[in-house]
């Protein structure tokens, strides 16, 4: 990641809070559907395969980048990535890695969590 | 209900300006709607329908509506970015189909340049947001997200990508009005800064100010006009979303929206003389051949290199105006200058140095919004008649 930099601050809303509570004690939830048992990702109340009611799924935080793109900026580059979980869903990150040429697609990572311009943590991932 | 032939297009101006000052956001609305009818040769007062985007100043259509003086009785304003535009025609010629409407009006202004109108559609207050705003995901970021991954599973190059802005290249240094007049090389491409890995400056288009119209009538009143003409044969729409997780980078909406096109048009990509391909990034215009079907899924990178796309030199020559990645981009959606041009080539009235010889069929193609988050795709096959 470039230097000091501090990412927005989510929006907390009812839908999403227990994700961002869980994201300041460094757990990662995903959703997953009560009714067809699909996990799924961002969080949202209804399923969206079949729009049953749903639960929270502590993630192994655990997953592999499916691609990504190292974006320029003065203070070097950040790389955003879509990382699929090792429950299946994949989602949008950023990765923290010490060599960006390093990163590769199908590289192992694993998450952690990093401050925000407010209280929250917001998830990210580093080389396994 | 079937859409073939039930209308054409029968007018289209497009603003010739790509930095535009002095005027708001209305007036271009109205100056665009008079040429287009003008070229149709058609009056207000013919107009029972009006179609715009949620960039138009006011509520939906309501006030442009209001502000062009417009009596109908149909009006719409679908936003899906990019595409909206071929939406419109699609849907003005199902309300004509229908009954509803004979003349339909589309207009679109923007001057992201200038500072008017919505540059980019804003995230802020998407239910997603709190999931990708964070992770700074530019535009540019979410087509290299696909490049990249295209790149993994079939091996595509950066020099490939590159042939996509050559050829459009080729065909902008015939237009007086685009942006980008310089013909470049592979090698000026792939030299040219990253914007994000693996896109560089020379894969995005030009943002631009802009504005256009197009008019399209009912085939008995498109009959009685002096204009040559031009048919809708058929029509196809589809979005593509990350779909809780379950992540495709390499197709597009186009997959679908194609294959509906084309069946309603009962012709197939080979039919093709010319096509119009939303260039957003040159990975957009790749991506989209692929799903039209113009080659095999993966075979893209071969399919645009070495000038296949240029016209008088390959086998499908696309954007003969230069396209949005030398031409224009008007407020950041690129899917009405994609109508104007291939409107032009079947009227025969592309430059000549890039018209197609006989040139009796079409394709128009447009995604839009953000092709790794959530995007919307529309395609028109198009016959002179
Ligand atoms: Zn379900």
């Amino acid at each position: 990641m470039d230097v000091d930099f501090k990412p927005a601050a989510p929006a907390r809303n009812p839908e999403t809070a227990p994700f961002w509570d869980a994201a300041r004690d460094g757990r990662l939830l995903i959703k997953r559907c009560n009714a067809c048992g699909e996990a799924f990702f961002y969080p949202r109340a209804l399923c969206p395969f079949c729009l049953s009611a749903t639960s929270w799924l502590e993630a192994s935080g655990e997953g592999t980048i499916y691609s990504y793109t190292a974006v320029p900026t003065r203070d070097g580059a950040y790389i955003v990535a879509l990382v699929t979980l090792a429950e299946g869903p994949t989602m949008m990150t950023n990765i923290l890695a010490p060599d960006p040429q390093a990163v590769a697609i199908g590289q192992a990572v694993r998450v952690r969590f990093i401050p925000t311009t407010g209280d929250d943590a917001l998830p990210v991932f580093v080389p396994a | 209900m079937s859409l073939r032939g039930a209308a054409h297009i029968v007018g289209i101006h497009e603003y010739p300006d790509r930095k535009i000052e002095g005027k708001t956001l209305a007036q271009l609305h109205a100056e665009v709607a008079r040429a287009a009818l003008d070229d149709a040769g058609l009056t207000k007062a013919d107009v029972d329908a009006y179609f715009t985007d949620s960039v138009a100043p006011g509520l939906g259509p309501m006030s442009m509506i209001d502000y062009l003086g417009l009596d109908v009785r149909h009006a719409e304003s679908t936003d899906t970015g990019g595409a909206s535009y071929l939406m419109h025609v699609s849907h003005a010629a199902q309300a004509i189909r229908a009954g509803k409407c004979d003349v339909a009006l589309i207009t679109f202004a923007g001057m992201p340049r200038s500072g008017q109108g919505t540059p980019l559609p804003t995230m802020s207050s998407t239910p997603e947001s709190s999931f990708e705003l964070p992770y700074r995901v530019t535009v540019p970021a979410q087509y290299a997200l696909a490049a990249r991954r295209h790149m993994h599973e079939f091996g595509t190059t950066p020099e490939q990508l590159a042939w996509i802005k050559v050829a459009a290249s080729h065909h902008a240094q015939h237009n007086p009005h685009a942006m980008l007049r310089e013909v470049v090389t592979v090698a000026d491409v792939v030299n040219s800064r990253m914007v994000a890995d693996p896109l560089h400056l020379l894969d995005c288009c030009v943002v631009s100010d802009g504005a256009g119209a197009i008019i399209v009538a009912r085939p008995e009143i498109a009959r009685s006009l002096k204009r040559p003409g031009v048919r809708l044969r058929g029509a196809g729409e589809a979005v593509k979303t990350l779909k809780g997780g379950r992540v495709d980078l390499t197709t597009t909406a186009a997959a679908r929206s194609g294959p509906i096109a084309f069946a309603e048009a009962g012709v197939t990509p080979a039919d093709i003389k010319y096509a119009s391909i939303y260039d957003s990034f040159t990975i957009t215009v790749l991506l989209q051949l692929e799903d039209l079907g113009f080659c095999a899924k993966g075979r893209g990178g071969a399919f645009v290199a070495d000038g296949n796309l240029i016209s008088g030199i390959g086998k499908l020559p696309f954007n003969t105006d230069g396209g949005g990645l030398c031409n224009n981009h008007p407020n950041n959606r690129g899917g009405a200058t994609k109508i104007f041009e291939a409107v032009r080539q079947l009227r025969g009235e592309a430059h000549p140095a890039v018209q197609v010889a006989n040139c009796d069929l079409a394709l128009v193609q447009a995604t839009g919004a953000m092709l790794t988050t959530r995007h919307s795709s529309a395609t028109l096959v198009l016959e002179a008649v």
